[in-house]
């Protein structure tokens, strides 16, 4: 008599049980490896941007602005969906993933228009982001403003 | 040597931010507008609380280059601006501060889209 030791679902229940940690453990480290690497190129721009002798405040917005330009460029070559299918968040968190969620969805509606298409879906993702964050910034200035007339 | 220990700083710090957003992708359901919205947020929070620039200084563009780092510029913006122009900086210095981002990704995200078709979706 031949056992047969899993039936099908078996086998599938005990390899969906068995997989989660190293893809996940795979996940993390491609997240962070792609996204480390991402900062680094970032902290080589800063470097440039002293050499320069671009100031406190102007040699961050020089880097930003690089490393934009950089996310929406391979975004337009559809590379970084690429990378962004590999490395998961260690693309959309930084900055060039900030970029490349405002450069694809303009790209991908070019149909429905330069205005409505193009212009509108620029800010899908960013609408969203630069909403909540501008809000916020101007929540913490006014509690800011409170609190330091009090203290004074 | 110095600058060496500053990549590996901006690496590790970078990563392990990305990370966090890792475990969210992974293990919530949230999406990916959410999760960019809580990163600016939380970067705007931990700002305030004073705890947002130590990490900067100590791991420069490691904390600056994440969304969260989008985040601190806003929150910075914000305070700076109140320090020079009372209440109305509340609402002048986080858009002043980003400034350049902003529009960077507004106009090269449009000169993209005059330049390249659709690809299709890896």
């Amino acid at each position: 008599m031949s056992r047969q030791p899993f039936t099908p679902a078996e086998y599938h229940e005990l390899v969906s049980r068995l997989t989660p940690p190293s893809r996940m453990l795979r996940g993390y480290w491609r997240a962070f490896w792609v996204g480390g690497l991402i900062c680094c190129l970032g902290q080589a721009l800063t470097l440039w941007a002293q050499g320069l002798n671009l100031g406190e405040v102007t040699a961050p917005m020089f880097t930003t602005g690089c490393l934009i330009l950089l996310g929406t460029t391979l975004t337009g070559f559809g590379v970084y969906d690429q990378i962004g299918k590999y490395a998961g968040a260690g693309s959309a968190i930084p900055v060039t993933g900030f970029a490349n969620s405002v450069a694809a969805p303009a790209i991908e509606f070019q149909r429905e228009g330069a205005v409505m298409g193009v212009g509108a879906r620029l800010f899908t993702l960013a609408g969203p982001v630069l909403a909540y964050g501008i809000a916020s910034s101007v929540v913490v200035g006014v509690i800011y403003w409170l609190v330091r007339g009090w203290v004074m | 040597m110095n600058t060496l220990w500053m990549f590996v700083k901006a690496f590790v710090v970078g990563g392990l931010i990305c990370d966090i957003g890792q475990l969210l992708v992974m293990r919530t359901k949230l999406t990916n507008a959410r999760i960019l919205v809580l990163f600016v947020v939380s970067g705007v929070v931990l700002t305030a609380l004073g705890i947002y620039k130590p990490l900067a200084d100590f791991a420069g563009a490691g904390a600056t280059v994440p969304l969260t780092g989008f985040g601190y510029s806003l929150a910075m913006g914000a305070i700076e601006a109140v320090n020079r122009y009372g209440l109305i900086g509340a609402f002048v210095g986080g858009i002043t501060r980003t400034a350049a981002g902003i529009t960077a990704a507004v106009v090269f995200g449009l000169l993209n889209a005059l330049l390249f078709k659709p690809h299709a979706k890896p």
